[in-house]
């Protein structure tokens, strides 16, 4: 058992598994992040905390990974997650338009999430899906082909959800 | 007894076209008509042509049939599985001389191809090792390690001639060799698969749909360079290729083609998975391996090379996905084989992922020296809606465009350096008339300003210059002296940074500069997009002769930006234009121009 | 050993193989500029300043880390060089604060001297998203001023094994910062300075509190000034005398025309450390908790308090040399000189930074006020000398006052390492000639004490100190008696003393620092600390005898487990002017 952190224990002991699980193999820190993402959803500071009290590593080191990979993130996201692809084949497809118009309808920026936590929109590296560009996942559902006037309707569907 | 077989594409392309419910649907369909007997579905991998999914091809008779939607099912199993007759209006229609194909081997997207590495992709169900087996998989494994001794299978991939698929395309069996040559008791083999290049996706193609040919492939450079751990380096965009590389590995364990004494021999060898988070600078090799030690994905200063001193300071050799496909043939074909196919200095084949402004998105494997004219026109069908090629990035981020006077040059690696591009990993994305070649290199430069790692201090500080500097120019606010300053800036990151990403983030800048430099010039002197793409830069103006003064523009314009009087022709106030477009689209008279 | 040949600029030279280009150069006379580089430490190619140019090869590579090869043409100092490294350091530049003029490195900064020396007198507009300043410390940060050549973080990981700061989000938002962008404050750093003796520029540096100083000395109060052993042999080095000059009469005439009543010596209450602590071994020599480890050092003691709490009983009682001169200062000397001790303030001048934080600590006032009331460090007295017009080598040399200002040659051997042990020995040995023998001639390394054997060990640097705390965590520690400084090679090294801007130079000006604080030994009247007459007269007069229940009082404190954070609840205000 690790020690003193201000997250509750039930918070702690998922932790704690997911590092028990991956102890003594070498470089696990971006593995055991992975899963407490998986977990938590995000990693706030003190999970990140928790994580490095845990494996033995000094806070900053954790710190460091965390902000320097995109799909690490420190921020609660919100239900839904909107990735508009931006790969090569997307761009040239007209991605950049579809950005707009889902920031018309989500009335929030990239990389940002609403207010009602429902929606962060995001742009995604390459997911490889090239054949079907413009390319927009929502969590693990993916649209391919995707047009302007078909994102208001692509919203609305989640919007009831 | 089976009669027939439907392969049903399972790649990420299709997955997100929906075929899984297509199958879903044939299998319910199938026993419907009591056919489960007779019919066999199998998910199989990418079979290359991803605009055309869900594509579903019928064996015997090798039918294609695309865009195959759950309602089509019962159409395919009825008439064509019961009745023998093949459903005419799922079948792919050429693009340019519009005929209709009823075959897959008649489609010139697969007849022009030469499948090494990808030779079981889309053709067997990669969830089932037997199927792999049953196609000579680990037979170069069986082979390797019956008959060969290390330094033999070293020799002969370098006989084979084959170079890097990643992109540097540096001799593979140099690399083994300087490996092998160390003493130290403790080796690596690692696989790069952090496919980074936005648009190609041949790696993620090969782990979905052949992930058995890469354990494979490393545990023979295992052998070969005397190491027993191997890592597989997945960037975490494949989830798709994760699961099922995971799976193949368990099944790979259970049949003795990895751990303890493999097949029986006194060579033992275990892979593992890691999936990276989100850092194109991890595809740079050593980047990577400070990935796998659970570091920042930052690069080290060569030399030391990983061969020497690598993954925890052992020596590791490191090959893409690409790479590891062709081992297994050369193995069992032998060298001279492989020797035969491809240009002088480019032996085999090489997959080109071709997407953009091109009919027949997909990936295909060609031999070396293909032209790209072959590629995009005859392979890839041409350009949708008929446009005007116009260039062709290769190389993604760190490559260059191609023009169309570079249609007939035939494409290998040194080729592509003379021309200021490079291989890459195999990504081709078209660009048409209507893509700005200025904002196609700020693109790229946002990409590698984003993605760099902040080490050194030309990459870090130089991208962001430069991109700042190709910002105002699509914003129409570019100055005589910054096509000079982004030339002097982009030899200069060239020559000063620390790794790859660096040394040829500039590449596109530099490669449009040399192709489209009127483009540039268009942009800051006249202040005007020729591709009508930078919206800074498009005006939208009311032809007076033609507008009878209906008002309907004036109505929808969302900025009150149109005015007149009824009946007179109407004018644009260009400050408050928003540029959305939509008046041309509502003018009944089509009496807006878009400049 | 196998040799390569190079040609650099036109001149061969044979050179072992492994050497790096850079290294070859500087064999022949050329100096090839660099910003990242630390020699066998910050080895990371990173700020691409020492880029030359190889024939045969495309692009320019750094050589600092590149390897001669045999038959390597090399160009060190060609257009295409100068060029390259011209527009690196405009681009660094770009995103620069540019007000030089009023930094704390103006004048003593590698990028500018480099600015200067490529004579670059234009570049980019400056444009960067300011990052805010941490000033939550005795140690600030300014990441504006940062160029990310990282020696800070090397230092703070490989030299101290604090691993405080290290580098935060990618490309051009890289930051370097503790963890989640926090102040160091917040951190278990141990402010021992090492990362701004790394800093090539202005982005690491201790919070300025010469103003304080100067308001005190322009008040009513009675001001008293104590200088730190290793200050006297460094601090010619800000008024341009070479490094390694006493310039201790000088000094005490300075801060005496500065206007400080009294001018004291840390080294008197060295002396007295000796007398506390060696009793303190000879006390629990078979009877406590042992190691005694010990405690003169802050940032080594912060570093046990947040790293190993559990090891905390090992630490000696004793405060350390500053806060006992604070704690006697405010007693001892108010009734000497019969001053109230409320208008008595006490300014110590050290060579350290994390000193700051020491004063600072909550339990330290046991004198019945705040034993310490300000510090400066060996840099800060240089500013303030330098404000006050002093010409240091033309001043006449006097001497420190009395009482405080009389000690033996071993207090002055606290300045570096291995000094707190040998003058502890040196009284032992002499005072207890009975209970005290040395067994070994050719060392220190061990004594025997009443019969036992007693192993004592000297360690500095943090690293080195981590594995002795690891060492007795896991039971393999043999050693009785520790002396440990957080700094490597103890307080001639200190964060608080002057930088020296070429790090090449570095070790040869510490090496001349120490071997000017044993000069200063050998030249003493007194050898021991127990012969110290004032030392003597203090516990005939005041204290009685070492470890009497007023030293416990007023020299000893307990370090525990849990100390409540001092940095968060200090009298000082952190807003940076300093104004209290």
């Amino acid at each position: 058992m690790c020690q003193s952190s201000v997250l509750n224990t039930d918070s702690l002991s998922k932790i704690d598994a997911i590092v028990e699980k991956y102890r003594g193999a070498p470089g696990a820190l971006i593995p055991v992040l992975h899963a407490v993402q998986a977990e938590f959803g995000y990693l706030s500071q003190d999970v990140q905390a928790r994580v490095a009290e845990c494996l033995n590593i000094p806070a900053v080191k954790v710190s460091g990974v965390v902000s320097f990979y995109h799909f690490f993130t420190d921020k609660a996201k919100g239900r839904f997650e909107v990735g508009i692809c931006m790969g090569t084949a997307c761009y040239v497809r007209g991605a950049a338009e579809i950005v707009r118009e889902f920031e018309k309808h989500l009335g929030i920026k990239m990389g940002e999430t609403t207010k009602d936590q429902k929606f962060t929109l995001s742009s995604t590296r390459c997911i490889g899906a090239c054949g079907l560009a413009p390319v927009v996942t929502v969590n693990d559902d993916v649209y391919g082909k995707l047009t302007v006037d078909k994102v208001k309707d692509l919203v609305q569907s989640y919007r009831e959800k | 007894m089976i009669r027939s077989h439907i392969l049903v594409c399972a790649g990420a392309g299709c997955v997100s076209s929906k075929s899984r419910l297509v199958k879903e649907e044939l299998l319910t369909r199938l026993k419907l008509q009591d056919l489960t007997e007779e019919i066999r579905v199998i998910e199989t991998g990418c079979i290359g042509t991803c605009d055309l999914g869900p594509v579903l091809v019928l064996y015997p008779e090798g039918v294609f049939y695309q865009k195959v939607g759950v309602e089509d099912v019962a159409e395919i199993v009825e008439e064509h599985l019961v009745r023998g007759r093949v459903v005419q209006r799922l079948l792919y229609k050429e693009p340019l001389s519009e005929e209709i194909l009823e075959k897959m081997a008649d489609l010139e997207f697969f007849r022009r191809q030469y499948r090494i590495a990808l030779h079981n992709t889309g053709a067997i169900d990669p969830d089932n090792i037997e199927e792999y087996i049953a196609r000579d998989g680990y037979f170069a494994l069986g082979k390797v390690l019956s008959e060969m001794t290390p330094e033999t299978v070293i020799s002969e991939i370098k006989q084979s001639g084959l170079r890097g698929r990643g992109g540097g395309g540096f001799p593979t069996g140099l690399k083994w060799e300087f490996a092998a040559r160390s003493t130290s008791s403790t080796k690596f083999v690692v696989c790069n698969a952090d496919e980074g290049d936005p648009g190609a996706f041949m790696d993620r193609s090969i782990l979905e749909g052949d992930p058995h040919t890469i354990i494979e492939s490393m545990a023979i450079a295992g052998y070969a360079i005397g190491a027993d751990q191997g890592y597989v380096y997945c960037r975490a965009e494949y989830p798709l290729a994760i699961e099922r590389f995971v799976s193949a590995l368990e099944k790979a364990r259970e049949m003795g083609f990895l751990g303890e004494n493999v097949l029986g021999s006194t060579f033992s060898f275990e892979l593992e998975l890691r999936v990276g988070a989100g850092a194109f600078v991890c595809g740079e090799e050593t980047a990577l391996l400070s990935s796998i030690e659970g570091n920042r994905g930052e690069p080290r200063p060569r030399p030391p090379f990983p061969a020497v001193k690598g993954l925890w300071d052992s020596p590791t050799i490191i090959n893409n996905v690409e790479t590891y496909a062709n081992i297994p043939s050369i193995i069992l074909k032998g060298a001279e084989w492989f020797n035969k196919i491809g240009t002088e200095k480019s032996k085999g084949t090489k997959v080109f992922a071709m997407a953009g402004k091109i009919n027949n998105t997909g990936l295909v494997e060609v031999p070396m020296g293909t032209t790209l004219r072959e590629l995009v026109y005859e392979i890839g069908g041409g350009i949708p809606g008929n446009k005007k090629f116009k260039a062709a990035q290769t190389g993604g981020p760190s490559g260059g465009c191609l023009t169309e006077a570079n249609l007939d040059t035939a494409m290998d690696y040194d080729t592509l350096l003379s021309l200021g591009s490079m291989m890459g990993s195999g990504g081709l994305i078209v660009m048409d008339e209507n893509t700005c070649m200025v904002d196609i290199a700020r693109f790229f430069l946002d990409f590698t300003k984003d993605e760099s790692c902040g080490k050194c201090s030309p990459c870090r500080i130089g991208t962001t210059r430069m991109l700042q500097i190709l910002e105002r120019i699509v914003n129409g606010e570019g100055i005589p002296e910054d096509i000079d300053a982004l030339e002097k800036l982009a030899s200069f990151i060239k020559d000063t940074s620390l790794c790859g990403l660096g040394q040829s983030a500039p590449n596109p800048v530099l490669s449009t500069l040399r192709n489209f430099r009127d483009e540039y010039e268009a942009h800051i002197y006249d202040k005007r997009c020729p591709a009508g793409s930078c919206q800074a830069l498009i005006h939208f103006t009311i032809n007076a002769a033609t507008c009878i003064g209906c008002g309907i523009c004036a109505k929808h314009c969302p900025s009150s930006a149109i005015v007149g009087e009824r009946k007179k022709p109407f004018s644009i106030l260009d400050d408050q234009c928003v540029k959305c477009g939509v008046c041309v689209q509502e003018c009944p008279f089509q009496a807006i121009e878009r400049r | 050993m196998s040799t390569v040949t190079v040609t650099i600029n036109g001149q061969t030279v044979d050179v072992p193989v492994n050497t790096t280009v850079l290294e070859a150069a500087k064999q022949i006379g050329i100096d090839i500029p660099k910003l990242c580089h630390l020699k066998d430490l910050n080895e990371i190619g990173a700020c691409r300043i020492c880029v030359v140019e190889v024939e045969g090869r495309r692009n320019l590579p750094a050589s600092c880390v590149l390897p001669v090869e045999e038959g390597m043409v090399v160009k060190t100092h060609s257009k295409r060089v100068l060029e390259a490294r011209r527009m690196n350091v405009q681009l660094m530049l770009s995103v620069h604060p540019q007000d030089c003029l009023k930094c704390v490195r103006n004048q003593n900064c590698q990028l500018q001297a480099l600015t200067h020396d490529l004579g670059v007198r234009e570049g980019f507009p400056v444009d960067y998203d300011p990052t805010p300043l941490d000033q939550g410390a005795v140690i600030h940060r300014d990441p504006n001023k940062c160029i990310l050549c990282r020696r800070c973080v090397t230092t703070c990981e490989q030299v101290q094994g604090v691993t405080i700061l290290g580098a935060l989000e990618r490309g051009i938002e890289t930051v370097i910062s503790p963890a989640w962008h926090g102040s160091l404050g917040d951190v278990s750093c141990t402010f021992c300075g090492q990362c701004v003796q790394a800093c090539p520029v202005g982005a690491i540096y201790e919070r300025n509190d010469t103003q304080i100083v100067w308001d005190m000395l322009n008040s009513e109060d009675y001001v008293v000034v104590q200088v730190a052993p290793a200050v006297r042999t460094a601090l010619g080095e800000e008024f341009g005398l070479p490094a390694g000059t006493d310039v201790t009469g000088k000094m005490v005439t300075a801060l005496r025309r500065l206007g400080f009543n009294k001018v004291f010596d840390t080294n008197f209450t060295a002396d007295v450390t000796i007398m506390e602590e060696g009793h303190e071994l000879l006390d629990r020599i078979g009877k406590q908790e042992l190691p005694l480890l010990t405690s003169c050092s802050p940032g080594w003691i912060r570093f046990v308090e947040e790293q190993y709490p559990q090891l905390t009983k090992h630490l000696s009682t004793c405060k350390s040399p500053q806060q006992m001169f604070g704690a006697l200062a405010k007693t001892y000397l108010a009734k000497e000189e019969k001053v109230d001790p409320k208008v008595i303030k006490t300014v110590s001048i050290m060579p350290c930074t994390a000193k700051k934080y020491e004063a600072e600590r909550p339990e330290m006032k046991d004198s019945g006020f705040r034993d310490v009331d300000a510090v400066l460090t060996t840099r800060e007295l240089a500013l303030l000398m330098k404000q006050a017009g002093v010409q240091l080598d033309r001043l006449p040399e006097e001497e420190y006052d009395a009482p405080m200002g009389m000690s033996s040659g071993a207090a002055v051997l606290f300045g570096q390492s291995g000094g707190v042990m040998e003058a502890a020995l040196r009284t032992l040995l002499a005072a207890y000639p009975e209970r005290v023998k040395l067994v070994q001639n050719d060392g220190v390394s061990q004594v025997l004490i009443d019969g036992e054997q007693v192993e004592v060990k000297v360690v500095s640097g943090l690293s080195q100190a981590r594995q002795v705390l690891e060492d007795i965590a896991n039971g393999k520690n043999t050693a009785q008696f520790i002396e440990i400084m957080a700094c490597p090679g103890g307080c001639i090294n200190g964060g608080g003393q002057p930088t020296v801007m070429d790090p090449e130079l570095r070790q040869d000006v510490i090496a001349k620092r120490r071997s000017a604080i044993k000069d200063l030994d050998k030249a003493a009247a007194i050898a021991g600390s127990h012969e110290n007459p004032a030392v003597q007269r203090l516990y005939e007069t005041f204290l009685d005898h070492p470890l009497s229940s007023k030293s416990h009082h007023l020299l000893h404190t307990q370090y525990k487990p849990k100390v409540q954070d001092p940095v968060k609840n200090s009298h000082y205000d952190h807003t940076g002017t300093g104004a209290n």
